[in-house]
């Protein structure tokens, strides 16, 4: 059986990319995908918790459900306002974006 | 499944009738006077939310998942209050030819958010907790993106959801350790069981930091000033007040409730959280020439001193946060309303030294936005100085040495802010301009909005019953 210590490690690897990505990724649409990759790795954690660590009970899985549906409807509304800013701006790279800056 | 357990639940349950009447109301109305009837009926029915939260009573339902309690529901009131007066200053805002269309929205919205803070604040459970935040902060990013043809509100919009998703991509990340800790989500069930592990530790720091994002705490602040100045005035205002409350409350709740074994951890973050928001915060102040952008970093300043009640963990930093957050709402939505009424009638700007002279043209204006600055900053008389008073109370009664050195800081910080918060009174009454802004006559909103806003802060001040129903609740 593949040990708990390897699903930990994957998510956090998976964290962390996404962690990265948000940081580095100069666009708009890839932001929303590291953002994406981050809740993978907390959908990864708490399966895999729920399997190995506490099976007697189903609160890890239903946090998964839940984070997957909200996360789909979060990055449903962020579609619609990066639609948005293409529209005014015509363009969706977050340098071409800054009207405010300090 | 047994239904009658919604009855355990009335103000939830009354906000989401107020909130499919406002959708449908918005559907059957037309005609001319359609904004401002869909105005009466929302103020009317937030009315009613209020009386209907001031009545309730502590319960749970739903095996734990919902718990709320007396505390929870002074809250609900003083939040509800707070989207009351955002509702009646939005006016001069929804009568705009490209918004006054989606005014029924703007409501639905405003409802919903309302809705996913009263679930963040009376979770039993961490799933309902992030459920209840994400209800909050999604809306939230359609509301700021409201001025759909203006350049800044995409922009602001843009950073606030991208930032949202990812705090709470963080911060569920934190809960999954907490879940692999303590094998369970209930909050009772986590204090009985969690202690200091290297994992709980985790759970704990990234929890606080996906939660410091909402709050806008230093150094998780970035998207507030550039959100701020994008969304649209009354959102802001709605979204530096209400919004921020309902957060600082449910992390102190959690703080308090879940994290109370590892208070020594979580004392020390806050400490240095604290001192960061409060200080840098008022250092960007004083360079901002953007009134939504200053207002922005004084409510970053201001949810340090929120989080200062939290320290020490005690039933009266309750308290003190529910009254500072019920004179912080009167305070900074006069201000709000002062910016609104003279961005819609005037040249719509928020540009700092377009309020030069401004008390020539507006005498009344000026004076109201003063008496809201003055609180703001912690003049005696106002109720401003009092909330700043019970929080450094709340504190220093923790009675450590690190406590003291941060409620001194945050006391020289009250100096720096009151320099900021004076620069703008300045600029009203001893500033001279060829071109002041015109005079203008306010709508009876406006007036209606800033006479709540000015009782409150007089009043609060003055009569202390508000404090003693706060604290007789709480404690």
């Amino acid at each position: 059986m593949v040990p708990v210590e390897a699903y930990f490690v994957l998510s956090a690897l998976l964290f962390f990319i996404g962690v990265f990505g948000f940081i580095t990724r100069r666009n708009l649409i890839a932001m929303l995908i590291s953002v994406e990759l981050v809740l993978n790795a907390v959908d990864i954690n708490f399966a895999a918790f729920n399997r190995l660590l506490f099976p007697e009970g189903l609160e890890g899985f239903f946090m998964t459900l839940f984070s997957i549906g909200v996360s789909a409807a979060e990055s449903a509304v962020a579609i619609a306002i990066i639609i948005n800013v293409y529209r005014n701006f015509h363009s969706d790279q977050v340098n071409s974006i800054e009207n405010m800056k300090f | 499944m047994d239904y009658s357990q919604f009855f355990n639940m009335i103000p939830e349950a009354t906000l989401v009738a107020i909130l499919i009447i406002v959708f449908l109301a918005d559907l059957i109305m037309k005609g001319e006077k359609k904004v401002s009837s869909l105005a009466l009926l929302m103020n009317v029915l937030l009315v009613v939310q209020t009386a209907v939260c001031l009545t309730a009573e502590p319960s749970s339902a739903f095996g734990g998942l919902y718990v709320t309690g007396d505390a929870v529901n002074v809250m609900k009131v003083i939040l509800t209050a707070g989207t009351l007066i955002v509702c009646i200053m939005a006016q001069p805002w929804l009568g705009r030819a490209d918004v006054s269309n989606k005014a029924g929205e703007f409501y639905a919205l405003v409802a919903s958010t309302l809705l996913g803070m009263y679930m963040m604040m009376s979770s039993g459970h961490f799933l309902m907790f992030f459920l209840g935040l994400e209800m909050a902060s999604v809306p939230m990013a359609c509301l700021v993106a409201f001025d759909k043809f203006r350049q800044n509100s995409a922009e602001g919009a843009a950073k606030f959801v991208l930032t949202a998703t990812f705090s709470s991509g963080v911060m569920l990340y934190g809960i999954s350790f907490i879940y692999a800790a303590a094998g369970t989500l209930y909050f009772d069930d986590v204090a009985a069981v969690i202690g200091n592990t290297p994992l709980a530790i985790m759970g704990l720091v990234f929890f606080f930091s996906g939660l410091g994002f909402k709050i806008s705490l230093v150094p998780f602040h970035f998207w507030t000033a550039d959100t701020y100045q994008g969304a649209p005035t009354p959102v802001t205002g709605y979204l530096s007040v209400v919004s921020k409350g309902a957060a600082a409350f449910a992390l102190m709740a959690i703080l308090m409730k879940v994290f109370a074994p590892m208070i020594e951890y979580w004392e020390y973050l806050l400490y240095i959280v604290i001192v960061l928001s409060i200080t840098i915060a008022n250092l960007f102040a004083i360079r901002q020439t953007e009134l939504k952008r200053f207002m922005a970093f004084s409510s970053i300043s201001q949810a340090g001193y929120i989080m200062l009640a939290v320290i020490g963990g005690s039933a009266m930093g309750v308290a003190a946060l529910s009254y500072y957050v019920l004179v912080y709402v009167v305070a900074n939505m006069a201000v709000f309303t002062v910016i609104n009424v003279v961005e819609t009638r005037g040249n719509g700007t928020t540009k700092m030294n377009c309020y030069d002279g401004f008390y020539q043209t507006n005498p009344k204006l000026a004076l109201l936005m003063t008496l809201a600055l003055f609180s703001l900053a912690g003049i005696p008389p106002f109720a401003g100085m009092f909330s700043k008073f019970f929080v450094f109370m709340a504190a220093a009664q923790q009675g450590s040495f690190w406590a003291y050195l941060v409620v001194f800081v945050a006391l020289i910080n009250t100096v720096v802010s009151l320099y900021y918060y004076l620069l703008i009174v300045k600029a009203m009454y001893i500033k001279n301009t060829d071109t002041p802004l015109p005079t203008f006559s306010s709508d009876c909103n406006t007036k209606l909005a800033l006479t709540l806003c000015t009782a409150g802060i007089v009043a609060f001040g003055v009569f202390s019953c508000v404090y003693d129903w706060i604290a007789g609740a709480v404690l």
